[in-house]
């Protein structure tokens, strides 16, 4: 029994190294997705707000599709995609590329919704004390909003770690695809799955509670 | 752009697609009809349960909420494996959108009840309506609305979630547009396809939620 | 009739009731007046059981409410409540709200509960609005169809918790107006209230409640026009 499994090796120093490597992958597509995806988000999110049907029609339309079509799916077509027009896409340009409009889709509706919490009575204030169109989003919209989204753009973050393992379908090793690499080669899925759970959990569980404290504190 | 598009051979797939896409349906379905009463039992527990449960019910919503769906998954797949237990695709899939429909669940259940003022409680059992009575007429048709929209959402979820079955060999919509894609190397065009199944599956699925709570919500 | 005996009632170490003594005889109506954690609606969730109590006993037409042994929810139908909070039922029309318990916990037949509803809806005045949800309903009239919710159980007894407090003072009248209507018809009523007015004018005595303690009980003239206790005459200085 042991000679035939020689194929297999134990799981070993090593390979811990290759699953923080893998980790450092997920950490690194996820924070330029989420940034770019914020940006762009935030950019959206006033838009949608401000000129109700054009954006609708146009931007509204796109991030729709974005949210109602599985990530993997929307994966897979851009990488394809990239060749047909000529682009020279590698696994990490396109998935990060893909998680970004994915963040902004979730983004903008978030940001949409902050404008909208600030109340068009309290703009109205800002606006009858001689403030202009963009003192009032500096100054009243602003501060206010974000209170209203932060905790909810920490929801988006952390969807956007978790759905990064997602970009392992085009190749790209990340922390579930090198778990899987291990676990084929020494087939002890048990620990392997562990330890990757165990770095989502470790990373998502304290920012999803300060969030929620975060929100409670200011809602009461 | 030297590309030649080729959309005929997937227009002839499309009945077996179709077909996928009604796979991918019930696995949501089930998974969400088995999600719903589950997360019940845990936001339950969660409230009232004693220590030792309310603990495992905590943990399991936890996990559910802070891991990606794929991992689960694979847990259902490959991790149950190490004790010997090997699932159907099939069963893999369902045991994990199950898992995290019913951790999800659970917490917007919990937000429910908490969001049902006591005082409608006191209400009920001074009429001399029985705690049951109370929790079946008058607490869950309240909370059964303020549900109802996380709970369409977590439906939209699953069946997005439902295409990770294509990593762990079960011919849903997507493994099935995987398996054509991959014999023909026609992969956008498959795809592609298969990106306006779904849009229309969910579509159809927040229609139709849309119309139900018109109907069961009218005050 | 309701005999209260040496009452106590304890938050924590907080001592709510301290003894309350005091018998509520059929046919008559008493208000309960006193500054806020007083301790007077404590002592109506005591009397339908919503409460607990640490010592002394509730007796209702020779029932204890207490007693293990006693069926509190056929005893709840003996007792009609009514909430400062109205705690309409939102989900349920204002027909719905009223036949939802004699369906459920007299077992009426749906015909029974549907028309003792409308009997009921029509006697607090609120006939036209059988088929309309509360959210659609004032203050005033979501805390009548509270009243015509209670009266359809056909209770012994009518117990209101600061029934008009909650209201806008422009609706205050029409509720007080329907209370004013049951006590002519003869219900036992406790009502603990801040209307002195009401408690004035429609009630056969008056208790004042000073921080867990019935200072004074007696007709409203004696307690109105000359109050025994200085707790009571500061209170009355105030309120006035």
């Amino acid at each position: 029994m042991s000679n035939s499994a020689s194929f297999f090796t134990d799981f070993q120093a090593t390979d811990l190294l290759f699953l923080g490597e893998a980790a450092g992958r997920t950490l690194g597509i996820s924070a330029v997705s989420i940034t770019i995806g914020t940006i762009l988000g935030c950019i959206f999110g006033w838009a949608l707000q401000a000129s109700r049907w054009f954006a609708q029609a146009t931007i509204g339309t796109v991030l729709d599709v974005f949210r109602s079509v599985p990530l993997i799916i929307q994966l897979i077509l851009f990488y394809n995609f990239f060749p047909i027009i000529g682009w020279k896409m590698g696994p990490f340009a396109a998935g990060a590329f893909v998680l970004s409009l994915y963040t902004a889709a979730l983004v903008a509706n978030v940001v949409r919704g902050g404008i909208d919490a600030v109340g068009i009575p309290m703009r109205r204030a800002a606006r009858s004390l001689g403030m202009s169109y963009w003192q009032d989003l500096r100054y009243v919209v602003w501060p206010i909003g974000l209170r209203a989204v932060f905790p909810s753009w920490v929801g988006v973050a952390l969807s956007v770690i978790k759905d990064s393992a997602l970009v392992s379908v085009l190749g790209y090793l990340e922390l579930l695809r090198a778990s899987q690499i291990l676990i084929t080669r020494t087939q002890e899925p048990f620990i392997i799955l562990a330890c990757a759970g165990a770095f989502y959990f470790a990373l998502s569980y304290p920012l999803s509670k300060y969030s929620k404290k975060l929100e409670e504190g200011w809602t009461s | 752009m030297d590309y030649n598009f080729h959309w005929r051979p997937v227009f002839r797939k499309l009945p077996e697609l179709l077909e996928a896409g009604l796979l991918t349906l019930e696995v949501a379905v089930l998974s969400m009809v088995l999600g719903i009463t589950i997360g019940l039992g845990l936001a339950l527990l969660r409230m009232k349960g004693p220590t030792p449960l309310r603990q495992i019910a905590t943990t399991w919503v936890e996990i559910a909420r802070n891991t990606p769906a794929l991992f689960q998954l694979f847990f259902f797949g490959f991790g149950l494996g190490a004790f010997g237990l090997h699932l159907s695709p099939y069963l893999i899939v369902l045991a994990g959108l199950t898992f995290n429909n019913a951790g999800y669940l659970a917490e917007n259940f919990r937000g429910g009840f908490l969001a049902v003022p006591e005082t409608q409680v006191r209400a009920a059992r001074s009429l001399g309506m029985t705690a049951v009575q109370t929790y079946v007429r008058i607490i869950i048709p309240q909370v059964l609305k303020i549900v109802y929209h996380p709970m369409t959402n977590q439906m939209v979820w699953a069946v997005l979630m439902s295409s990770l079955g294509m990593l762990v060999g079960f011919r849903e919509l997507s493994g099935e547009t995987q398996f054509f894609a991959s014999k023909t190397y026609r992969i956008f065009e498959y795809f592609a396809v298969t990106a306006v199944i779904y849009y229309v599956i969910v579509k159809i699925i927040l229609l139709a939620s849309n119309l139900v709570a018109r109907r069961l919500f009218k005050y | 009739m309701i005999e209260i005996k040496q009452l106590h009632k304890y938050f924590g170490a907080l001592h709510v009731l301290q003894g309350i003594d005091l018998n509520v005889s059929k046919g008559e109506v008493l208000s309960i007046i006193g500054s806020s954690g007083s301790g007077k609606s404590t002592l109506l969730y005591c009397i339908n059981g919503l409460e607990e109590i640490q010592q002394g006993q509730v007796v209702v037409d020779g029932t204890t409410v207490h007693d293990k042994k006693t069926d509190i929810n056929k005893l709840r139908q003996r007792l009609g409540m009514v909430f400062q909070q109205w705690n309409s039922f939102p989900h349920l029309t204002a027909l719905e709200n009223v036949a939802l318990a004699p369906k459920i916990v007299k077992k009426a037949s749906k015909d029974q509960a549907k028309s003792i509803a409308e009997k009921q809806l029509k006697h607090v005045g609120l006939g036209d609005k059988l088929d309309v949800y509360p959210s659609a309903l004032s203050g005033g009239q979501q805390q009548r169809l509270a009243i015509a919710r209670a009266l359809a159980m056909e209770p012994e007894y009518m117990l209101f918790d600061e029934a008009t407090s909650a209201l806008d003072p422009e609706l205050v009248g029409e509720v007080l107006d329907t209370m004013r209507l049951l006590a002519e018809e003869g219900m036992t009523m406790i009502c603990v209230t801040h209307e002195m007015g009401f408690a004035r004018d429609v009630s056969d005595r008056v208790a004042y409640f000073h921080q867990g303690v019935m200072e004074e009980v007696g007709s409203p003239e004696q307690i109105f026009a000359a109050p025994q206790s200085v707790h009571t005459q500061k209170f009355l200085a105030n309120v006035r």
